[in-house]
């Protein structure tokens, strides 16, 4: 056995574990961080927004030396079909303030920042170096892990679990289940090069300012999912991600959705001539509310993806693992300091520190989510894109046509493809869900 | 035995990017790795220190970014690290860094003892040139052995090491005496997976750092630009293979096939044609 013994050992070196080795680090605690990637952020898909106040909380002024690509000042939101999308774009000059709001940043830069961060505040990251297993004493307590380098476990007081959406080391130790296919989301992104000055021409920015855009619709072949597309300083990332179990039944590959996401006549002009550099895929837990597994336990603690915390309605993820790896961090640091056990019972604080935040607070408004879209992903992500177009297109389109048949004929439009009953139920089901 | 190992960080050239507009190499957000050669010779001198005692000790010449290789290294189970880092040294050509490493090299004895052994990769997969480690074993006047595939076998008590080297045609076997540089080739073993204990062990690891006045450089036009005689005239991408593959088709006998493909080259290559319909009217 390796005589030392850490205050703590964090497992996985994303946004939810640096930010709990951080937190921990900077109160002094012997933090021991290990991360199966060559580096932080090596092992995690690139384009991101980085919401920043859940960064703000922990470094105050990481705006001076992070790595960030632009501010968002323009959101659009898109429904599709094959050939149009309908959209709402809001568009802010207010965006352009001293403090942005919302980033976009390129995951392998901006973790490989916040290690450094990790680092300097004095936590000891070990790279390269996968968890195998959690060591429990004969009580069953967490008592250390068990690497896939030669050698003893090494022990700590609590270990915190911030593996990510796979969660494998706190499944194969019977902390949780496998996480279910129709709760976890295949992401497929590419990253595509195209000079600063196109970037800024194409979008309508200037400088640093930023443009994200999200979509649904039939982009997804009537699968749970949604297509985005980020700016970048000097590139452009576009993705889109499924439900798991949707892909497995319709046999469509990720690759040819996103394929044919970048030939939609409104994404491919936004693409034309650039340089794919890099091409992605990665898991997004989106079960929301009802698919957290259990959190802690004698010895442990689980946050970020690994607790399935991602806000799927409003794309939000890093800031959710930020959140509850700080909030993890000052649990164990107030145990810590009152020399209190690490037991389940005392770790039972973690959780009612998210409860008191936005964390808890969105899950469970949007714990009907999920579960509605999954159900009637027929209409949600093909009927209603259809019907929308459709709609556009006749109420655009000047042919001689009065206008009162025009409303009249997209009416019985929506009510032959979807009764009128089906309709009120969906909005009705939605409006209940998003309360 | 004290075993130096010169290790060097490179960009990962399987990610190199050029820029599609200016035709420059794209060195931002290209992952780096240490040098694959280096590891080779690591590996080696880790191999020697298990089996003989003594230490291995790292040396790198580099941006204080170059530390991240030194670490890993460490990790891999190398005693001790030196970062060489100064802004002086910033654009040295193989003269110039063989020169501010054998300038660490020195100091290294001093303070650490001499090395018996010092290794460098055949060459680095950046700069291709394989002069870096003989210019160090001439100025500080070492044999070398350079091209080494194998140690056949290390005297401790004669101090002599008898090793192969590939040579143009075939494979020799040579013996120097200590202390010796020597540079080896690829796919000589495999580089090991650290233990727990080397992993805690490097990442708390103090990496020794020096300037160019800490080993005692005096005069600077010989480090960096200014002391690299090399200019590199023009860096250029070459221009991708655009032709298309075209597949003649698959059947009748083999002549027509033949006179298919004949015919396709002709067509897409008219000089090809007439070139040789010159020769054969030459001939007759
Ligand atoms: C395509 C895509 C786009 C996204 N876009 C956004 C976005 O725009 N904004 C946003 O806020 N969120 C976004 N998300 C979600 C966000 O990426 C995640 O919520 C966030 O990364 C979760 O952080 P984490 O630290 O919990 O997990 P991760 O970032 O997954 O980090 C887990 C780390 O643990 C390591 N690890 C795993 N197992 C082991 C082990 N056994 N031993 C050692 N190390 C291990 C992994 O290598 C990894 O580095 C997106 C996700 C995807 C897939």
């Amino acid at each position: 056995m390796i005589d030392e013994k850490f205050d703590a050992i964090v497992v996985g070196a994303g946004p939810s574990g640096n930010a709990a080795a951080l937190v921990m680090a900077r109160e002094g605690l012997n933090v021991l961080q290990i991360e199966r990637g060559e580096y932080s952020g090596s092992k995690n898909v690139q384009g991101a927004i980085l919401y920043a106040d859940a960064l703000e909380q922990i470094i105050p002024d990481f705006r001076e030396d992070a790595p960030l690509e632009r501010h968002v000042i323009e959101q659009r939101m898109w429904t599709m079909d094959d050939r149009s999308h309908t959209g709402m774009h809001y568009r802010s000059d207010d965006f352009n303030e001293d403090k942005p709001n919302r980033y976009t940043i390129l995951r392998a830069q901006f973790d490989k920042w916040f290690s450094a961060k990790v680092r300097e505040a004095g936590a000891l990251l070990l790279c390269e170096t996968t968890v195998t297993e959690l060591v429990r004493d004969l009580k069953g307590k967490v008592i250390g892990v068990q690497t896939d380098r030669q050698g003893a476990p090494i022990m700590a007081d609590i270990v915190v679990l911030a593996e990510g959406v796979n969660g494998l080391v706190g499944q194969r130790s019977g902390l949780r289940e496998e996480v279910s296919p129709d709760s976890v989301a295949l992401a497929v992104k590419e990253m595509h090069f195209l000079p600063r000055e196109v970037v800024e021409a194409r979008f309508n920015l200037k400088g640093n300012e930023g443009v994200v855009i999200e979509a649904m619709g039939t982009i997804t072949k009537g699968m749970t999912g949604t297509g985005f597309l980020y700016t970048n300083e000097e590139s452009i990332s576009v993705g889109i991600g499924c439900i798991v179990s949707d892909m497995t039944e319709s046999e469509v590959t990720p690759y040819e959705l996103l394929d044919a996401f970048k030939k939609h006549p409104s994404i491919r002009p936004l693409l034309e001539g650039s340089e794919c550099k890099e091409y992605a895929a990665h898991l997004i837990p989106e079960g929301g509310y009802n698919a957290i597994p259990k959190l802690h336990g004698d010895g442990w603690l689980v946050v970020g993806d690994a607790g399935q915390f991602v806000n799927a309605v409003h794309r939000e993820g890093s800031n959710l693992a930020m959140t509850t790896g700080r909030l993890a961090a000052e649990t164990v640091i107030e145990l810590h300091r009152k020399r209190e056990e690490m037991s389940e019972a005392n770790l039972k604080r973690y959780l009612a520190r998210l409860e008191d935040t936005f964390v808890m607070k969105d899950l469970k408004k949007y714990k009907g989510i999920p579960a509605l879209l999954h159900g009637n992903k027929g209409n949600f992500f093909g009927t209603y894109p259809q019907l929308i177009s459709q709609a556009m297109q006749t109420w655009f389109r000047v042919d001689g046509v009065d206008k009162k048949s025009k409303e009249k004929a997209i009416m019985k439009n929506f009510r032959e493809t979807r009764t009128l009953r089906g309709m009120l139920g969906d909005a009705f089901k939605l409006a209940r869900a998003w309360r | 035995m004290h075993i130096v190992v010169c290790i060097k960080q490179v960009p990962d050239s399987a990610q190199i990017r050029v820029h599609p507009v200016t035709n420059t190499i794209m060195r931002q957000g290209v992952p780096t790795i240490i040098n694959p050669y280096d590891l080779f010779a690591l590996e080696e001198a880790l191999r020697l220190r298990d089996k003989f005692g003594g230490e291995v000790t790292v040396l790198t010449m580099g941006p204080p970014t170059a530390v991240e290789s030194l670490r890993k290294a460490l990790t891999f189970g190398a005693d001790r690290a030196v970062l060489l880092t100064d802004r002086y040294f910033a654009g040295s050509d193989t003269l110039a860094t063989s020169f501010a490493l054998s300038m660490a090299l020195k100091k290294i004895g001093a303070e650490f003892g001499d090395p018996a052994i010092i290794f460098t990769g055949k060459q680095t997969i950046d700069g291709d040139t394989a002069q870096v480690g003989p210019g160090i074993a001439k100025r500080l006047d070492r044999n070398q052995l350079t091209y080494v595939s194998k140690i056949v076998e290390t005297d401790l008590v004669n101090r002599t090491i008898t090793v192969e080297r590939r040579a143009e045609g075939g494979v020799q076997v040579l013996q120097s005496r200590f202390p010796v540089l020597i540079t080896m080739l690829e796919a000589t073993n495999e580089m090991r997976r650290g233990s727990v204990e080397n992993a805690l062990k490097a990442a708390r690891a103090e990496v020794v750092t020096w300037n160019a006045e800490a080993v005692g450089i005096e005069d600077l036009t010989q480090c960096g630009l200014r002391g690299s005689p090399t200019i590199v005239k023009k860096v250029f991408a070459p221009g991708g293979r655009t032709d298309e593959v075209q597949l003649v088709d698959n059947e009748g006998n083999p002549e027509a096939r033949a006179n298919a493909l004949i015919d396709a080259i002709f067509a897409r290559s008219p000089d090809v044609e007439k070139d040789l319909f010159d020769q054969a009217a030459h001939h007759f």
